[in-house]
């Protein structure tokens, strides 16, 4: 792997646009940006001058804090916007929304929307560089390169490791940027969800797909759950919370299946006793809070690299 | 094209330094040293060994990369971002005396950030700056209190310093 000393792009909107070369530029990055977070004063003066607007149309507590939290520890000065009530805001609103925000000229818009391709909509219309923060069903790139640098941070790598994914595989967009990232670095996927909750295609990625959690969980180096939305229960979807968790809730009698030393990850915020057990989500598997504490790294990493690129 | 440093010359000037070092704080008490990335890294380490088979005694070592404190990524347009690598400074500075290893001293400007990111882990008693070259050319009012060689040079020119821990030899070249 040839080593990058910068991204191509000046917006992230998906880790579908990124090589290999690039994500371990952000994820080394983010490995001096952690001892940033480590010192005796958690800030430094890199971004000083420049604004960053958080637009999140979607409610979000812990991604929308983390970015507050990396753009401050880089001395941005930063302003949010959330959008309480309305959760499809569409066609004409976004692109008035994005006027008004460019009138303020931030130098960075970070983006969570309901709809998957707002973010890249707003790119073709501002001079800002626009940070995915998740849309739709489509990407959240931030989540997964906090979960690959997480990864390497306990594995020391990620090519070659068994990464299984499981739970609610067609609603996720946690699920597609790892997906993306996870074979663009060479590690083994296998999927795993009820069939209600399996979207056709995920074969053509280079992934396995079964139903099955204990085939999926067999020499797991990495376990990734996902999460099950309790709306989605009631539906057609699933029949009730006992069934999936006996089917799909990752128990510590179920984990004996995985690697020794295996890891187990949650997006969050996590639903106990549905797609996962208590004993397993404070076990000695769970690397759940180092996920949050990383991802403070991880978003000033990418949030510093944007911040160099030229005007185009 | 001129090597004006061959690896004798280099380690005569770091074994000078090791004794001014002594002489001038009278030992190596509550002393410390802190290379800035890349080639203030080894220099430290090379330095600390040295005052350790004068004085018996270990002197902490730290590595500090000043990039997130560089006054010219503000800059709009200025092409991609330059690398940042791990800043490593495993022991509190507070009320230490520090000193700060660089390669080549010249506008003064790595030296303004490595002194604000050094100010942001603690209270140092003092920091005194240690460098292998002074090439002139100050924008700042900064100063070394420690120098290998002090080397005129023009603008035009470039100095390369060669270590061994990175570059396979020492050296230190005058360009153009």
């Amino acid at each position: 792997m040839t080593t990058a000393t910068a991204l191509r792009s000046r917006h992230l909107l998906g880790i579908e646009d990124l090589d290999a070369a690039e994500i371990d530029l952000i994820l080394e990055t983010a490995l001096a940006m952690k001892e940033v977070g480590a010192r005796p004063i958690k800030k430094v003066p890199t971004l000083r001058g420049r604004t960053v607007v958080n637009l999140f149309f979607e409610p979000s507590t812990r991604t929308r804090m983390s970015f507050e939290l990396a753009e401050k520890r880089l001395s941005a000065d930063t302003l949010g916007m959330t959008t309480v009530g309305s959760s499809v805001v569409k066609g004409e609103t976004l692109s008035d929304t994005a006027r008004t925000i460019e009138a303020m000229a931030p130098d960075i818009i970070v983006m969570r929307h309901g709809s998957s391709g707002a973010p890249h909509q707003l790119a073709r219309v501002c001079k800002a560089s626009i940070i995915n923060a998740g849309d739709g069903t489509h990407e959240h790139p931030t989540q997964a390169l906090l979960d690959a640098f997480t990864i390497r941070e306990r594995k020391g790598r990620l090519q070659g490791l068994r990464v299984a994914i499981v739970g609610d595989l067609v609603h996720s967009r946690v699920l597609r940027s790892n997906l993306w990232l996870l074979t663009k670095v060479g590690a083994s996927v296998v999927v795993c969800g009820p069939a209600t909750l399996v979207p056709p295609g995920l074969e053509r990625m280079g992934v396995e797909v079964t139903n099955d959690l204990d085939r999926a969980l067999d020499g797991a180096d990495v376990v990734m759950m996902l999460r099950v939305q309790h709306e989605r229960m009631h539906g057609l979807f699933l029949p009730s919370v006992r069934e999936y968790f006996t089917l799909f809730g990752l128990t510590p009698a179920r984990m004996k299946r995985a690697a020794p030393e295996a890891i187990v990850m949650h997006p969050g915020p996590m639903n106990r006793g549905v797609e996962i057990d208590s004993d397993v989500a404070d076990g000695p598997w769970s690397v759940i809070l180092d996920q949050v504490a990383n991802g403070v790294a991880v978003r000033m990493a990418v949030l510093y690299l944007l911040a160099g690129g030229e005007d185009s | 094209m001129a090597i004006v440093m061959d690896a004798d010359r280099v380690s005569r000037s770091l074994a000078r330094i090791a004794h001014e070092i002594l002489e001038r704080n009278r030992g190596v008490e509550n002393l410390a040293l802190v290379g800035i990335r890349a080639r203030g890294v080894p220099l430290a380490e090379r330095l600390a060994a040295m005052l350790r088979d004068l004085t018996g005694a270990e002197v902490q070592t730290g590595s500090l990369d000043i990039t997130l404190y560089r006054d010219d990524l503000m800059r709009h347009a200025v092409g991609p971002q330059p690398v940042i690598r791990r800043t490593e400074i495993p022991f509190s500075i507070d009320d230490k005396l520090i000193l700060l290893v660089d390669d080549v001293l010249y506008t003064g400007r790595t030296i303004r950030a490595a002194l604000d990111a050094l100010i942001d882990f603690g209270r140092p008693r003092a920091i005194q700056l240690v460098v292998l070259v002074d090439r002139g050319h100050r924008e700042l009012p900064i100063r070394a209190d420690y120098v290998g060689r002090n080397i005129p040079t023009s603008h035009q020119q470039s100095v390369q310093v060669r270590l061994a821990e990175l570059d396979g030899r020492d050296e230190v070249e005058v360009e153009g």
